[in-house]
């Protein structure tokens, strides 16, 4: 597998992620963001986490109008698949290519941790390596991660599988980390080839540095 | 022309922000304030003096950047 990294000023995440696929055997591109075009052959964008254009104005809408997101764009639209990690979902979301929006953590302060997360849904190109229900440890890094989406929007999201994780206890039971509707951690587009999540999959590939969870999650793009 | 452009969360969107300021001055016992919302001003410096020709272009800034509308929403007042 061939995955493009993408880079703004700003972005922070891109060395993990391009460590994360290449553990897993994959090769990896960094694309600068005035680019616009995709390198040609790859299986797989990677938007990665960081703070583009210093988060200014709200968490990623500026980074969304760099040139390198048209291509993104019409990669999606042309059925690509596209995985925004935290300041990548926010960059995403502000896109419009997820539904929904990122606001500041309800209690307004930047979390830095492990987190359990629960699989909501694995029927898509992402959680299809984990079991629905399942539990997984992934560190959380953010202060803009408290998803927003109405209620009717919700519904249809919900059924149409496109919640794909939510904060929760060792066992699965839902948690509230940063206000969060429904606890959501991760959702995907209605054709679910668009994938966003605030946990940092990238960061949890050592057993020695406290997880190993995230192999499992970026191995769905194997499948 | 000078533009003034306010953005806020939309009402039904919980406002941490907001919510905090609202904690504190409670806290520091100004007990009459029913609801704090915290938003940005964004003031610009347009070249025309067109009134109209202002606000339509910056309606379209704030549509496209200035204001996410999935979560907020803005007024534009001309200034001068």
């Amino acid at each position: 597998m061939k995955v493009a990294v993408l880079r703004f000023p700003g972005t922070n995440c891109e060395f993990d992620t391009q460590y994360a696929f290449e553990k897993l055997g994959h090769e990896t591109v960094l694309v600068w963001h005035e680019e616009t075009t995709l390198p040609e052959d790859i299986d797989l964008v990677v938007v990665p986490g960081g703070f583009s254009y210093g988060d200014y104005l709200r968490s990623g809408s500026i980074a969304r109008f760099a040139p390198v997101m048209k291509a993104v764009k019409a990669y999606a639209d042309n059925g690509g698949k596209v995985l925004g990690i935290c300041n990548g979902f926010q960059i995403l979301t502000e896109a419009g290519m997820l539904p929904g929006a990122l606001k500041r953590n309800h209690h307004l302060h930047f979390i830095s941790k492990h987190q359990t997360i629960c699989v909501v849904s694995n029927d898509n190109a992402f959680l299809n390596q984990c079991d629905k229900g399942e539990v997984l440890n992934i560190p959380i890094a953010h202060a803009d991660g408290n998803y927003y989406i109405d209620e009717e929007n919700l519904a249809k999201m919900e059924a149409n599988g496109q919640i794909l994780l939510r904060y929760s206890d060792a066992v699965g039971n839902r948690l509230v980390v940063n206000g969060s509707v429904t606890s959501i951690a991760g959702v995907c587009n209605e054709t679910k080839n668009v994938f966003g999540l605030m946990p940092h999959p990238e960061r949890a590939m050592e057993a020695i540095l406290g997880s190993q969870d995230g192999m499992k999650m970026l191995q769905g793009f194997e499948a | 022309m000078k533009v003034i452009v306010n953005v806020f969360l939309k009402e039904g969107v919980l406002d941490p922000q907001g919510k905090a300021a609202h904690h504190a001055l409670h806290s520091l016992g100004f007990e009459g304030v029913s609801e704090v919302r915290i938003g940005k001003q964004i003031i610009l410096h347009i070249d025309t003096s067109n009134k109209a020709e202002a606000e339509a272009q910056v309606k379209e800034m704030a549509e496209t950047l200035l204001a996410n509308t999935v979560i907020e929403d803005y007024t534009i007042e001309i200034a001068s």
